[in-house]
């Protein structure tokens, strides 16, 4: 892929919708099955992924002339583990109940293929400002799936959102499982395909 | 002279067997043999009989699990039995018998003499302990089904049975290489020198290290099974369990055997999931799928059902 010749509103709306990590392109759905049972975990987590995904694209996009392609791969990695190390620090010392309840996923960012296969694709060939806005579109692609997920299994499973009551009783309790969070992706994973599908149908038709 | 195999394997299955035999020792002469009864009681079991107004005395021992010595376990009830020499304490709570206990008695009194108090150790015979460690990682907390962890690896191979044993077995090895590396690093190297922050990085590094390892040695030293094994071991790395078991070991403070355990129970767990949902989905080829539903997200939903049945496992403890 050349270097890219689109906006930086472009760059963030392509994160967003049409390369969203979670939907989309199916990568790190550990989080997505593990943590989604409230939207707060949702917020907090997109944060500390869009914080590392933004800082470690910038980084390789700023040394990228002086990495030797052979070493590329193992690059990549230690500069995410710094910057999760980074992360997961300041979430240890600012905000413990929340760090806890997030408990091994905040290390485990390190792993997740979305953020390998951004610096992959994309850092290493933009400049430091298209890197930065491709980091942003991905950081917040990831944070909306997540809430996303977190909406409907908060909703559905507790009656809440946010914590605030909304429908006063619980629908399904079933949801807040841990189990459902497969249930959950899955039925998402196939509404959206299935919306795909229709509106393909009707391209057609017409 | 070559000193045959045979005769290297009794002293060292000695040691071993002396090694693991030695936790089930008392540390008190007089104490002949501790251990958990039910969920929430202890006994001890004297050498001789001890007078019953000291056994039953609740003020005589103190019981705490031993990495917090602060905080007290409340002792509801002492029984003694009809022979005098067994003391069974009943406590309020349930214990976490994965911990070692340490109950602390007063000078004990046996027969009108006093003799020196006690401080006693209470653990699982430790082969049940490991053992437990073991079939936990594998079972009852599955890293894929119950801590949802290598979920991309897991649907990505998961399509063949062939494919999917494949994947596991080359991913048992690497894990158990890198876990017994993480261990050695962190105990004698992170530890000592307060680089526990390091952890991510070094972990990380690790694992790269002995997939970079693995594959050089099996491309030499067997090429047979590196045709059939080498494709998976590029998937190893992206796999969260890999750096997840270096981190809970890391957290746990487990030694040598405990690690080994952790490591081998996690990659056959990831096995077993693996072999269960590839013979779930080769079938599915041949179902009649609805078109929105076809590929990942059925893939999603048989992983869902996986996951209730394997709830089921969930608090089980078998040693």
């Amino acid at each position: 892929m050349p270097a890219t010749t689109k906006n930086s509103f472009q760059l963030v709306s392509n994160g967003i919708l049409n390369e969203n990590p979670i939907f989309r392109l199916a990568l790190s759905m550990c989080p997505a099955v593990g943590i989604s049972t409230t939207v707060m975990n949702g917020v907090l987590l997109g944060i500390a992924v869009l914080f590392v995904q933004v800082f470690s694209s910038c980084t390789i996009a700023a040394i990228k002339n002086y990495i030797h392609p052979r070493i590329r791969i193992p690059t990549y990695t230690l500069t995410i583990a710094t910057w999760v190390t980074v992360i997961d620090l300041v979430l240890a010392a600012y905000m413990p109940t929340a760090y806890k309840e997030m408990g091994i996923f905040v290390k485990l960012i390190v792993a997740f293929a979305i953020i390998t296969m951004r610096l992959e694709t994309f850092a290493c060939k933009n400049s430091v400002q298209a890197s930065f806005w491709d980091g942003i579109g991905m950081g917040f692609g990831f944070m909306f799936g997540m809430m996303a997920l977190g909406l409907v299994r908060e909703l559905l499973g507790m009656g809440t959102i946010l914590g605030y009551d909304v429908l006063g009783f619980r629908p399904l309790l079933f949801f807040v499982l841990p189990a459902a969070g497969f249930f959950c992706v899955g039925l998402m994973m196939g509404l959206f395909n299935y919306i795909e599908l229709t509106y393909n149908r009707k391209k057609k038709g017409t | 002279m070559r000193i045959a195999p045979r005769a290297y394997l009794f002293p060292v299955l000695f040691l071993i067997a002396g090694f693991l035999l030695a936790g089930c020792g008392s540390d008190h002469r007089f104490v002949k043999k501790t251990a958990f009864q039910d969920t929430n009681a202890i006994t001890i079991e004297f050498a001789g009989p001890v007078e019953g107004s000291w056994a039953t005395d609740k003020s005589n021992f103190t019981v705490y699990e031993k990495p917090d010595p602060d905080i007290q376990l409340i002792i509801e009830d002492i029984a003694l039995g009809p022979d005098k020499r067994r003391v069974t304490l009943t406590f309020k709570d349930d214990l976490n018998q994965d911990q070692p206990h340490v109950v602390t008695t007063t000078d004990i009194r046996s027969e009108r003499r006093s003799l020196r108090p006690a401080i006693l150790t209470v653990k699982k015979l430790y082969l049940g302990h490991l053992l437990s460690i073991f079939i936990g990682a594998m079972i009852i907390s599955n890293f894929v089904f119950t801590k949802y962890l290598g979920l991309c690896v897991f649907f990505g191979t998961s399509q063949r049975k062939s494919t999917a044993v494949g994947m596991g077995i080359t991913f048992t090895m690497v894990i158990v290489v890198s876990a017994m590396m993480a261990w050695f690093l962190y105990q004698f190297v992170l530890k000592p020198y307060r680089l526990d922050f390091l952890q991510i990085v070094v972990f990380i590094g690790l694992v790269s290290l002995s997939v970079q390892a693995v594959d050089t040695i099996l491309r030499k030293v067997n090429p047979a099974l590196f045709k059939a094994f080498g494709v998976y071991l590029v998937l190893v790395i992206a796999n969260c369990i890999i750096i997840a078991v270096p981190l809970i070991l890391a957290d746990n403070e487990y030694n040598a055997f405990e690690s080994l355990m952790l490591a081998v129970g996690a990659g056959l767990g990831f096995l077993i999931a693996l072999f269960l949902m590839s013979s779930v989905r080769e079938r599915l080829d041949l179902a009649n799928v609805p078109p929105t539903f076809r590929g990942l997200p059925i893939a999603f939903v048989v992983a869902g059902l996986f996951a209730l049945a394997f709830l089921g496992f969930s608090g089980m403890s078998i040693f």
